[in-house]
């Protein structure tokens, strides 16, 4: 065997194993370092990413989230396909990927003890697309809060609707909404949490419906893309345009709200109202 | 007669369609109303800060009915491409129009409405004042109206900033139109990183009329005349003229309480597979 062979090369980390870097101010820290601080920039604040399971372990009472209509996947009814192969194969590399079948997980649960029903996005599942899956548990969520009488929350996490299901994900936008005008006039409130980022489809329909509308420090929210916008108009655009902040600003989010402090917001504001 | 339809005059393939949709001397949302409406009063402004010129709203009179009529406004002319914005409405627009459709609902008159933009405008102030939740707000409040409406796709369904003012009881969608997610463009500069691949991404779409009749999104397609609308506009408002008296004759017998329950659960059949 010579030396050019040799199995065992000595384990020199990558840099990416060893460094994350905050995707919003591009400071650099030890990995260990992000992850103990729950995926929050120590030095910017912005409140990076969570999976739906680690959002809901955050957000519900310690073993009170029952999930419902897990069984609820994608559809491929256009046979799409695109420069990269199937929709079917890349949405089912995702599926086995995240062990989750759609880019929500929807279910019941407690808040610091309030009963709520609660949808929770994953913007790892294909962006966070909505297809026409994604719609119809959100759908039904509206629907199931509505017989047992609870409010509903929301956490989106996504960057519109899914182009590979065609007009019925743009569909999805419409049904969506219809659900969350029911869940309202049969007098449920929702709360809508827009995560980093909320974009595109999902901000034109449910997202921006809550009757709060509360967001997390530095997530992007907004409807069109910012390199759009600046084709466009042919300007650059301020550079906390669609922020959190920028839409507080302007009158669209009622809150900003720290993660380590949702659990509590929402409770409060469910008490205030009686739920 | 163009390269793009066939010999016969009806489009081959998503492109044809969508060439066809964009053509500058198709019919646009104001000879529409003039040979929809017998008569038409336009109306202005969201009350809030602007009048915006892409979407045009007002009352007028369809046979035996006086109806709200709203629609996209693309212009027919240089001025007029300008002073609407080709169609591309900002926040204000999806404003006035949920203003006006609440009184048509006060006093009971049906809305029609004429859906034709490449998209809501994607600019800074659109974004300011509440882009996304101006199209949210559309599609909540016309889930529940209580009065007939009914949707024409005349030319181009762009995305959310078509649907914002196409929930409703009928859909009715014109042979060459097109109605889609995203534009085979922006698609095929996704998904093909090449925007050159737009007539792939325009057949993988699914966006004709006849596939969205397919798919149950739109109830019924109006024929147009061979090689588009704008071969013979009277010909092809007539047409669409007839179909939307069809629909609101039907529409005028239905109680308001049961067309809300029939519009929901028409939304809620949209793609469940499930």
């Amino acid at each position: 065997m010579g030396w050019y062979e040799k199995k065992d090369k000595p384990a020199i980390p990558s840099e990416k194993e060893l460094w994350a870097v905050c995707p919003k101010c591009n400071s650099h820290f030890p990995k260990a370092e992000w992850k103990a601080a729950g995926a929050i920039c120590p030095k910017c604040n912005y409140h990076g990413r969570l999976g739906a399971r680690a959002r809901i372990a955050a957000t519900a009472d310690k073993d009170t989230f029952e999930e419902l209509f897990a069984g609820i996947s994608y559809s491929d009814h256009l046979s799409f396909s695109d420069a990269t192969g199937p929709y079917v194969k890349k949405v089912e590399a995702t599926i086995a990927k995240l062990g989750e079948k759609e880019a929500v997980v929807t279910g019941f649960c407690e808040i610091m003890s309030h009963p709520v029903a609660l949808g929770v996005m994953d913007f790892a599942f294909m962006g966070g697309s909505l297809g026409t899956g994604t719609g119809e548990k959100i759908a039904r969520l509206c629907e199931e809060a509505v017989r047992a009488r609870r409010p509903l929350v929301l956490f989106s996490a996504s960057g519109g609707a899914r182009m590979h299901e065609g007009i019925l994900s743009l569909m999805q936008m419409a049904k969506t909404s219809a659900a969350i005008a029911r869940l309202k006039e049969a007098g449920l409130p929702y709360i809508s949490v827009l995560t980093d980022p909320t974009t595109g489809g999902v901000s034109a329909s449910y997202a921006m419906l809550g009757d709060i509308n509360i967001s997390e420090p530095r997530a992007l929210i907004g409807f069109a893309g910012r390199r759009v916008i600046e084709n466009t108009i042919r300007q650059k655009l301020p550079a906390d345009f669609q922020s959190a902040e920028y839409l507080e600003k302007h009158g669209f989010i009622d809150r900003i709200v720290e993660r380590s402090d949702m659990r509590r917001f929402i409770a409060k504001m469910l008490e205030y109202w009686g739920f | 007669m163009k390269k793009t339809a066939t010999a016969k005059g009806r489009a081959k393939t998503a492109m044809d369609s969508v060439k066809i949709a964009r053509d500058a001397k198709r019919p646009h949302v104001r000879d529409f109303i003039a040979g929809v409406c017998s008569d038409f009063e336009e109306l202005h402004g969201d009350r809030l800060v602007n009048d915006d010129r892409a979407m045009v709203a007002g009352f007028g009179t369809i046979g035996r009915f006086k109806a709200l009529i709203l629609g996209h406004n693309k212009g027919s002319s240089v001025e007029e491409n300008v002073e609407s914005n080709f169609g591309m409405v900002n926040p204000d627009g999806y404003r006035k129009a949920m203003r006006l459709a609440k009184l048509a609902e006060r006093f009971g008159n049906p809305v029609v409405t004429f859906v034709d933009t490449p998209g809501a405008y994607p600019g800074r102030e659109a974004e300011e004042r509440g882009q996304a939740e101006a199209i949210a707000k559309s599609l909540e409040f016309f889930s529940d109206l209580e009065t007939p409406v009914v949707v024409v796709i005349t030319g181009e369904g762009g995305s959310g900033g078509a649907l914002a003012i196409a929930v409703g009881d009928e859909i009715l969608m014109m042979e060459n139109a097109v109605y889609s997610v995203i534009s085979p463009e922006g698609c095929a500069g996704i998904l093909w990183r090449d925007g050159a691949k737009a007539p792939e991404a325009a057949e993988a779409l699914k966006i004709t009329a006849k596939d969205l009749l397919a798919l149950k999104v739109v109830d019924k397609v109006v024929k147009e005349p061979a090689g588009g609308a704008h071969k013979n506009p009277s010909a092809a408002i007539a047409a669409v003229k007839k179909a939307i008296l069809d629909s609101l004759e039907r529409l005028a017998k239905v109680p308001a309480a049961e067309l809300v329950e029939k519009r929901y659960a028409k939304l809620r059949a949209y793609g469940n597979f499930y």
